[in-house]
């Protein structure tokens, strides 16, 4: 374990004891043409109960296929792990068996999914859908897990639950939906939810509720969250720590706070500038320039070096470390901090 | 204020839904109930809203894409929702029309000199191939790309490249109206920032008005000069964007503002 690892372990988990979820050096790639293209490198981050740890990044930085890779839903496809480490609550999922990892998911650790509209099953009542999945993991009668299944929707705020229990997906409105979604991943009080663009979806003013039942419902049981968002408000209010990620790295992590206080990596500085917010006016936005690099592009050095301000020789040539840029704030920038003139 | 350039009066589209084997009884759908605004030339309105208000039902009743219900919109004075199709088509050129998804609006079997020249020789703007291969290029060297891409097809561009090939297609004729429903949801931020600054830009340089429909209020904030709140098919508030933004006084709009999430910066929150 390098010096910089243990670094950011220690900023991550704040101490030494072993967190719910553990994520270290985790490397994922995907196979195309008969070559293995890099999607995820050298990501690293604990969350533990009580906790949100919430990813940024745009599309394509490799935030989705972090969250599939804890879940163990890159099977099947052309995605592989090629390194590193998922520790949750002690056991090492990547070398789970088929049944020992079905009795995780969907029970301790559950997720949600960014379309509300096409991760329930149109044919099947969703009351019929959340009892499955309560029977799956819990000795219960059918009568039981209904009456569960009623209980969690009026958990999750759906109005008339003992009668909406019996309605088609296709009868609820998106947010109605994703909040079924949220009371399905909740049936079996999981450790930990993993929400993938939960609100994405949703209006604005439906996405400050499902935020809202979100927190609401960690005050309550203690679950331990990890949000990936592309939104840096929704992060900003909901999240106690954040990685950002940048084409399959984690550019610069640290508690919300400290993150939001000084945005030490050119990348984080840049997203922020790049949104038009709602309670000023400024005549032109500080776009970053170009765009983020396909996966068949080569990169030597620092990914963000060709769209950088502050880009030098020596971020074409070596990638950059992580870095301790403050206490609790970890960077993978050679000019962590330095603003451009 | 000088004489508007859109002048939307009392506008209505209904839609009926069709009758089900199981449900029976059609339904009426009031998409939009009774809107009026007016668009100077040179401004920018903002439609916004959530989903289902009716915002992009505006956009397409006035492109002739939905059939109005009921209600008048002037353009340059003259009431262009009763026109026949033949009548509209030279309005065609002068209201245009940006999309949000740029994958699904360019022909993906044409290269991007054809769907850039194609509205030229429709509208009769060249004659020769010569002629507008110039102007195509100067379009794209506007919109920020190398004259070098007329050769190739829409699937060899990134999103937000597409999104300004969509732009290109529009300013290239010139309009007088351009109408951008959703122009720069579907992009990523840092490119989002791109397309709505070259937007702005072009919008200011060229002088024309547009009705720019979007639920992001950041976006509508950056871009507008004035504002309307749409909510189920009713504008439930419009004025100057100072004024919706720093004093609005609906419910509504006030609960909009209120829902966004905003990025707290410094370390007055720690």
């Amino acid at each position: 374990m390098t010096a910089s690892i243990r670094a950011l372990k220690t900023i991550l988990r704040g101490s030494d004891h072993m967190a719910l979820l553990e994520v270290q050096d985790l490397e994922i790639a995907v196979r195309t043409k008969g070559k293995l293209l890099p999607v995820v490198e050298g990501v690293s981050f604990d969350v533990d109960d009580n906790e949100t740890l919430g990813i940024v990044g745009e599309s394509g930085c490799g935030k989705s296929l972090t969250a599939l890779a804890i879940m163990g839903l890159l099977g099947g496809t052309t995605v592989r792990i090629t390194g590193g480490n998922i520790r949750f609550d002690g056991m090492d999922l990547l070398t789970l068996s088929e049944g020992e990892r079905r009795r995780i998911m969907g029970n301790r650790m559950a997720m949600i999914f960014q379309e509300p509209m096409t991760s329930l099953n149109p044919v099947y009542r969703i009351g019929d859908q959340i009892i499955e999945n309560i029977r799956q993991h819990q000795k219960m009668t059918n009568a039981q897990a209904r009456d569960r299944a009623v209980e969690l929707l009026s958990l999750v705020r759906i109005p008339n639950p003992s009668e909406r229990v019996d309605s088609f997906p296709h009868q609820m409105s998106g947010g109605q939906r994703q909040r079924v979604m949220i009371a399905m991943a909740l049936s079996c009080d999981p450790k930990l939810l993993i929400a993938d663009e939960p609100t994405t979806a949703l209006d604005v003013t439906v996405q400050k509720e499902v935020l809202d039942l979100m927190a609401d419902l960690q005050t309550r049981t203690g679950t331990a969250i990890v949000l990936i968002s592309h939104d840096l408000g929704v992060i900003s209010e909901t999240c106690n720590k954040v990685a950002v990620m940048y084409r399959g790295r984690v550019v610069e992590a640290a508690a919300t706070e400290n993150l939001f206080a000084e945005l030490a990596h050119p990348y984080t500085r840049g997203l922020l500038n790049s949104i038009p917010v709602v309670d000023s006016d400024v005549d032109w936005l500080e776009a970053i320039p170009g765009r983020v690099p396909t996966l068949e592009e080569e990169l030597t050095g620092c990914a963000f070096h060709p769209r950088c301000a502050l880009v030098t020789k020596l971020c074409a040539t070596i990638v950059p470390q992580e870095t301790e840029y403050k206490p609790g704030h970890s960077v993978r920038c050679h000019f962590s901090g330095k603003v451009a003139p | 204020m000088s004489e508007p350039l859109l002048r939307v009066i009392d506008l209505k589209t209904h839609f009926r839904t069709k009758a089900s084997w199981m449900f029976g009884e059609r339904q009426l759908i009031k998409a939009i109930d009774g809107v009026s605004f007016d668009i100077a030339p040179g401004e920018v309105l903002s439609l916004v809203g959530e989903s289902g208000c009716g915002k992009s039902t505006v956009g397409r009743t006035l492109t002739h894409l939905e059939q109005a219900t009921s209600g008048r919109a002037l353009f340059e004075g003259r009431d262009f929702l009763v026109m026949s199709p033949i009548e509209f088509r030279p309005l065609r050129r002068e209201i245009q029309m940006i999309f949000q998804d740029p994958f699904a609006s360019l022909n993906p079997r044409l290269t991007i000199e054809q769907t850039l020249g194609e509205p030229l020789f429709i509208h009769g703007l060249c004659k020769t191939w010569d002629e507008a291969r110039a102007k195509i290029a100067v379009m794209l060297e506007t919109v920020g790309m190398d004259p070098l891409v007329m050769k190739r097809h829409p699937h060899e561009f990134s999103g937000g490249q597409r999104q300004r090939i969509g732009i290109a297609r529009v300013m290239i004729l010139k309009p007088k109206l351009v109408i951008a429903d959703e122009a720069v949801s579907a992009l990523d931020v840092s490119i989002q920032a791109q397309v709505l600054n070259l937007l702005k830009k072009l919008q200011q340089d060229s002088g024309v008005s547009m009705l720019f429909i979007s639920h992001d209020l950041g976006v509508v904030r950056h871009i507008s000069d004035q504002v309307a709140v749409m909510h189920e098919g009713k504008i439930v508030e419009i004025g100057r964007k100072r004024q919706i933004f720093e004093a609005p006084q609906h419910e509504y709009t006030r609960k909009l503002l209120e829902s966004i999430p905003r990025v707290k910066i410094g370390k007055e929150v720690a």
